[in-house]
C-alpha cells in the first residue's frame, strides 16, 4: 500500500461488504457463541425475524414514514429559510456582519436540549418534532452555505463585472452556480445531523415513528427490535446519502472534472 | 481630435498592512491612448502596470487623478471595457459555448443571437468543436482563448489585458500573440479595438504593440513612451527584423535598470 494511492472501483467494492460481512460475523460470533446474553444483545436473525414482525404485524412501516416525513419536512423548511439567509450573509459583508455572531452562538444551543420548551409551546404534535429539526440544521447550514458563498473566487467576480454583469447578477451568475455543488454538499451532511435529531425528537413525547418504537421496546428489554430500528435508520441514511452523491453529479458534472 | 482613452494624474497607493506610512504602488501618471491603437504596457513584476489596467478596468479605484473613456469619467467596470485576466477566470459551471455568451445573456440578448455571436466568436479563436466542453477539459492556452472570445463576443470599446499569456508556456504563447494580433489586424484599422497590453515580456510588447510604454520599478511611473516602427499586418517573422531587435535592445536595457533598481529596493 502506498500513501494516497487510488484503488480500483471492484476492489472497493468488495473491500466495503467485507466489511459489513465481517461486522455481522462478530456479532453472530458473540452472540450464538453464548459469549453476550441474549438479555443484552440479541442475535442477528432473532433481529431480523423481530423485523419481520415488526414491518408485517405491527406496522412498522407506518413509524418509518411518519420519521421520514418529518425529517424531511423539518429539513426542507431549515433549507428553505437558510438558503437565501446563507447566500445572503456570504455575499453582502453588512448582512453577515449583522446575522453571523448570532448565529455561531445558535448554532451551539443543543436542539434536543430544546425539547422541553418544544413541548411546552408546540405541544406533543408533529410542530414540537419540525421545530426540533429545524433548530438542529437551520443554523448550521446558514453559517456553512455564508463560508462557501463568501469563498467564491475574487476574479471570477471580477470577469463578470467586466463583462457587464449587475451587483445583482454577480450573486445570481457566479456567487449561486459556483456554490451550487458545495451547498448541496452541505444539505447532504446536515441531513444526516437531522437523523439523530428526530430520533431524539421522538424518544421524548412521541406516539409514532422509529424513535417511539425504540422506547417501547426498551421498556421490554426488545434489543431485536431496538437494533433493528437503528439499522433502519442506518440503511435510510445511506440511501439518502448515495442519493445525493447521485443527484450532485448528475446535476452539476463540471464540479467533479479534475478531481 | 481628443484622445480616446485619458489617463490624468493617475496614483494609488495602498493603505499599510500595520501602522506606518501608505504604500505607493503607482505614482501620479498621464497617458492618453487614441481610439484604434495597441498599445502594450512593459515593466517589471510590482511595477503597477496591472494596478493601472485595474484602474482602467474600473475594478480598482485612483487615490488621485482620473480615468476618461470618450470624454467620461470612468467609475466602475462595465461592458465597454473587456478584459482578460492573467489567472484562468472562465466560469467553471459554464460551457465555452456559454462562457463566451455570459455578456450577451447579461445583456439580455435574444438566446439564438447569443448563439450565433457566440459561435462566431469561437470560430474566430479556433475553438470550433469545443463549444460543449467544460473549462477543466481544456489547456490552459484554450482557456485563454475562450476568454478572449468572451471578451470580443461582449463588443466592448476597449479590450484590456492583464499579461493574458503570462501563465501559458513559451511556444503556446507566441501562437496566441499571433491569434490576438490576426484577429485585431483583421479588422479594418478604423474598426479595431482599442488594446491595452499589459507585459513583462519585452518580445510581445514589441511583436504585438503598434506603441510600447515602458514603466519604471515601483513606485511606477512611466518611463518611456515609443511607437513600434513596423507597420500592421506583422508576420511573426519581423522578430528577426533590424527594427524589431533595434527596439529590442533599447527596451531591455530600460527594463534591466528597472529591475535592478526593483531588486536593489527590496534588499
Amino acid at each position: 500500500m502506498k500513501p494516497l494511492q487510488p484503488v480500483a472501483h471492484g476492489t472497493r467494492v468488495v473491500l466495503g461488504v467485507t466489511f459489513f460481512i465481517l461486522f455481522t460475523a462478530l456479532w453472530a460470533g458473540v452472540t450464538f457463541g453464548g459469549i453476550v446474553s441474549k438479555t443484552f444483545l440479541a442475535d442477528p436473525v432473532q433481529m431480523l425475524r423481530s423485523g419481520w414482525v415488526l414491518l408485517t404485524e405491527m406496522g412498522f412501516a407506518k413509524d418509518i414514514g411518519m420519521t421520514v416525513w418529518r425529517v424531511l419536512g423539518g429539513f426542507a423548511l431549515a433549507t428553505l429559510a437558510a438558503l437565501p439567509l446563507g447566500v445572503a450573509m456570504g455575499a453582502y459583508k453588512p448582512v453577515e456582519a449583522f446575522f453571523e455572531p448570532f448565529v455561531s452562538f445558535a448554532r451551539y444551543l443543543p436542539a434536543s436540549a430544546f425539547i422541553p420548551l418544544l413541548i411546552l409551546w408546540a405541544g406533543i404534535g408533529e410542530a414540537q418534532k419540525l421545530s426540533v429539526i429545524f433548530i438542529g440544521s437551520f443554523f448550521q447550514l446558514v453559517l456553512m452555505i455564508a463560508v462557501v458563498v463568501g469563498n467564491t473566487r475574487r476574479d471570477l467576480v471580477e470577469a463578470a463585472y467586466t463583462l457587464g454583469a449587475s451587483d445583482a447578477g454577480i450573486v445570481r451568475r457566479v456567487l449561486i452556480p459556483g456554490a451550487a455543488p458545495e451547498i448541496f454538499e452541505i444539505l447532504r451532511m446536515v441531513l444526516g445531523w437531522a437523523w439523530t435529531y428526530v430520533i431524539v425528537a421522538e424518544l421524548i413525547g412521541a406516539s409514532s415513528g422509529i424513535g417511539h418504537m425504540i422506547t417501547d421496546s426498551q421498556a421490554l428489554l426488545a434489543t431485536d427490535q431496538i437494533i433493528f430500528g437503528i439499522i433502519v435508520i442506518g440503511v435510510i441514511g445511506l440511501v439518502s446519502d448515495l442519493g445525493f452523491k447521485w443527484a450532485n453529479r448528475r446535476l452539476f458534472p463540471w464540479a467533479l472534472l479534475g478531481r | 481630435m481628443s484622445p480616446f482613452l485619458t489617463i490624468r494624474g493617475v496614483s494609488r497607493s495602498f493603505a499599510p498592512t500595520s501602522g506606518g506610512a501608505p504604500t505607493l504602488a503607482l505614482q501620479a501618471t498621464d497617458l492618453t491612448v487614441a481610439e484604434n491603437d495597441f498599445i502594450t504596457i512593459l515593466g517589471p513584476s510590482g511595477c503597477g502596470k496591472s494596478t493601472l489596467l485595474r484602474i482602467v478596468a474600473g475594478l480598482d479605484h485612483p487615490s488621485s487623478g482620473e480615468v476618461q473613456l470618450a470624454g467620461k469619467r470612468i467609475e466602475g467596470p462595465g461592458a465597454d471595457r473587456g478584459m482578460v485576466f492573467q489567472s484562468y477566470t472562465l466560469f467553471p459551471w459554464l460551457t465555452v459555448r456559454d462562457n463566451v455568451c455570459f455578456g450577451l445573456n447579461e445583456r439580455g440578448l435574444p438566446r439564438a443571437e447569443q448563439l450565433e455571436l457566440a459561435q462566431g466568436f469561437i470560430r474566430k479563436v479556433g475553438l470550433t468543436g469545443f463549444e460543449h466542453h467544460f473549462p477543466k477539459q481544456l489547456s490552459g492556452g484554450m482557456q485563454q482563448r475562450t476568454a478572449l472570445a468572451r471578451a470580443l463576443a461582449n463588443g466592448p470599446r476597449m479590450l484590456l489585458m492583464d499579461e493574458p499569456f503570462g501563465a501559458l508556456d513559451h511556444q503556446t504563447r507566441e501562437l496566441m500573440q499571433e491569434l490576438l494580433l490576426g484577429i485585431w489586424e483583421g479588422d479594418e484599422a478604423t474598426a479595431r479595438k482599442t488594446v491595452m497590453f499589459v507585459t513583462h515580456d519585452i518580445d510581445e510588447a514589441v511583436f504585438m504593440g503598434s506603441r510600447v510604454v515602458v514603466m519604471s520599478a515601483r513606485p511606477g511611473r512611466i518611463k518611456l513612451d515609443r511607437e513600434v516602427p513596423i507597420p500592421h499586418p506583422r508576420h511573426y517573422s519581423v522578430k528577426t527584423t533590424p527594427a524589431f531587435t533595434e527596439l529590442k535592445a533599447e527596451l531591455m536595457e530600460q527594463v534591466r535598470t528597472e529591475v535592478l533598481a526593483a531588486q536593489a529596493a527590496m534588499v
